[in-house]
């Protein structure tokens, strides 16, 4: 009863504080919405990546998709192709109704789109059974290609970019906007996610990564598994892309869409920060990461990036265990272990992560 | 497609292609070598290899600009990467080489990263060549035309490699190296210590890559963010060729180089980095198939 007591108190304060957030703040509304961005990136990778043991290096591919498909549904319903382009996007604005269906509509399209090319990959690549770092550095390779891809094709707006409609008035502030809608992706994420890991298929996916042979010789559909993993990752992440990418308004293929050494080191090193493998310590990696980089962003002239790499080798070799392991090697009582130390601890307390 | 029927109507073109993507692909072996070097001997995939080539080329580039004779900077761009690649294995990776894969892969690449930012400050974001003096020859009527420094720089790296395969055979180095490779833990309990021979085979891997930037720079353009795809071209050729399969590095490497530049020229060259990237999954692809049709049994 405790603990649920105080859970509810814990949710409850952050929801509170997140919704707020944006009113209290509202000078930083787009870093805000982009910290929901990092959390979303953080668990969806965690998906394929802690539970599963399949360290990919190119999730940055679904949230690309999801960003153009968007952005290019949009233009197609409502601008005349040539002419938009010509422009740079500067055509008469849309009204909100317009944009919202053009957007939403997008982002659903984005979705399926992203769902169908993670199933057609994960039974090229997943249902070969391609592990370890051969995987890792096959979706390295797939995140590169794609933003080459997208930077030499003429239809999206190739080297130059695509510029997403302008954002219309009606619709209040910009940032604050995309924070709403990132927040209620997470929330809606990390429910899911919650649900998933408390139940089969959150053993399924930690018996794949402890033992894939083992896991498969016990009756376990691995293939299946591995893809359906992928596809729940693809889906979220072109989801919070679609989304992103009328946010920065800009979309550029390898600075923004498929950044693969931004955005998709970032998720990889806030999974890690958290902790892998937990559904907190994505969040929490990704909170606390989201703040750094926006400090180095203020305080380090130009040699942010350089301070960044310099992070990510730290973190790597110094703090592998991340966060949330760290506190389960100091506390383990907490997590429900049972310490065996001459009887002083008894009472294991269930719940936690 | 047009490019291609320019092929078939004039294959003197393709000769043209071939010799210019051979002629690059030794560079493309030599930096690979480095890599299977280090990848057989430490366990690692090093994916600083890109930019450990490139840092070569800006560390020839910023002598040659010292007034120095570009050819002369190869050797002293060698001996500098030695010291990068001593002093990062000193500080970073002595601390990964016992651990799994996937820590060493995302710490060499967050090291790529940090030496990719690091060279964007202090050298510019500017793309940047040396001129080697040399000409060009005209052959077949002035149909072919052979870059003389890009003849040079593949003798070079040719007699690197050589150089390199014969110190691993012959010197006492050399074989501590080797054993290390065959089985770290044996080579410690006869007295090899493992810790210098890492140390070393990272030096000579950054040594490696030094001498392959110094030639980037002089054949083609460095540029602080084009690293990882040198990383990505030596890491297919080792997949292809076979860790310490020497000579199917060097073939690997020439063919490659070639296929690179056909693909350049076929698809036009704002493809030809998605080309090399795509390259890499169908291998890797190609590769798990050919793995997953293997039967083996236990006698």
């Amino acid at each position: 009863m405790k603990t649920k007591g105080r859970n509810f108190v814990l949710y409850g304060s952050i929801l509170l504080i997140s919704l707020v957030a944006p009113l209290v703040l509202p000078a930083y509304g787009t870093q805000l919405a982009f910290l929901w961005v990092m959390v979303v990136f953080a668990l969806t990778w965690d998906i394929v990546g802690g539970q599963m043991g399949y360290n990919s290096f190119g999730n940055v591919v679904f949230f690309g998709i999801g960003m153009y498909v968007t952005a290019v549904i949009q233009r197609n319903m409502h601008y005349d192709i040539e002419e938009y382009v010509h422009v740079a996007g500067r055509v008469d604005t849309l009204a909100s109704g317009e944009y919202l269906a053009g957007l939403f509509l997008g982002m659903g399209v984005g979705a399926v789109v992203a769902v169908v090319i993670a199933v057609i990959l994960g039974f090229c690549i997943l249902g070969m059974g391609m592990r370890g770092q051969y995987f890792g550095i096959c979706t390295l390779g797939l995140g590169v290609a794609a933003g080459e891809l997208a930077n030499g094709w003429e239809y999206i707006g190739a080297g130059s970019g695509l510029v997403t409609p302008v954002f219309p008035e009606g619709l209040g502030v910009r940032g604050a906007f995309f924070y709403y809608i990132f927040f209620i992706l997470a929330i809606i994420l990390y429910m899911t996610l919650k649900w998933l890991y408390s139940g089969r298929f959150g053993l399924a996916v930690n018996a794949i990564r402890d033992d894939e042979d083992k896991a498969e010789a016990m009756g376990i559909h691995t293939t299946r598994y591995k893809i359906v993993a992928w596809c729940i990752s693809a889906f979220f992440l072109s989801l919070v892309g679609g989304g992103a990418g009328h946010l920065i308004g800009f979309i550029d293929p390898t600075e923004v869409a498929f950044a693969g050494a931004t955005f998709g080191v970032w998720m990889i090193l806030m999974a890690i920060l958290g902790g892998k493998g937990t559904l907190w310590g994505p969040v929490i990696g990704a909170v606390i990461f989201h703040i750094t980089q926006e400090l180095f962003w203020t305080y380090l002239f130009g040699w942010q990036r350089v301070a960044l790499g310099a992070l990510i080798v730290g973190i790597v070799v110094f703090f592998p265990q991340g966060i949330m392991g760290w506190v389960r090697e100091r506390w383990p009582e907490r997590f429900g272990h049972r310490v065996e130390e001459k009887g002083v601890f008894s009472v294991s307390e269930g719940g936690g992560a | 497609m047009e490019s291609l029927q320019i092929l078939f109507t004039a294959p003197i073109f393709s000769l043209q292609l071939l010799i210019d993507g051979i002629l690059i692909g030794a560079i493309f072996a030599l930096a690979a070598y480095g890599m299977a070097l280090v990848w057989g001997v430490m366990k690692i995939i090093n994916f600083a290899q890109g930019e450990l080539v490139i840092l070569g080329g800006f560390i020839v580039f910023s002598l040659n600009k010292a007034g120095l004779n570009a050819f002369l900077c190869i050797p002293l761009a060698a001996v500098a990467m030695f010291v990068v690649g001593w002093l990062l294995y000193h500080i970073v990776i002595v601390r990964i080489v016992e651990k799994d894969l996937f820590i060493s892969i995302l710490a060499t690449f967050g090291i790529a990263i940090l030496l990719q930012q690091l060279m964007n400050q202090v050298f510019g974001a500017d793309v940047q060549v040396v001129e080697s003096e040399l000409g060009t020859w005209f052959l077949f009527d002035g149909n072919v035309t052979v870059v003389q420094i890009k003849v040079v720089s593949f003798f070079i790296a040719l007699m690197l490699g050589v150089c390199l395969a014969f110190f691993m055979k012959k010197t006492r180095l050399g074989q501590a190296i080797r054993a290390t490779a065959q089985d770290a833990r044996a080579a410690r309990i006869l007295g090899v210590n493992t810790n210098k021979v890492y140390a070393t085979t990272f030096g000579l891997n950054g040594a490696v890559c030094g001498a392959a930037g110094g030639l980037v720079v002089m054949t083609w353009v460095v540029q602080p963010y084009a690293g990882l795809a040198y990383t990505i071209r030596s890491f297919m050729i080792v997949i292809v060729a076979g860790i310490g399969n020497v000579a199917g590095v060097v073939f690997a490497g020439l063919g490659l180089g070639a296929a690179e530049n056909f693909a350049g020229f076929i698809l036009g060259t704002e493809f030809q980095a998605a080309f090399v990237f795509s390259l890499l999954v169908v291998i890797l692809v190609c590769r798990n198939f050919k793995l997953r049709l293997q039967r083996s049994y236990l006698k």
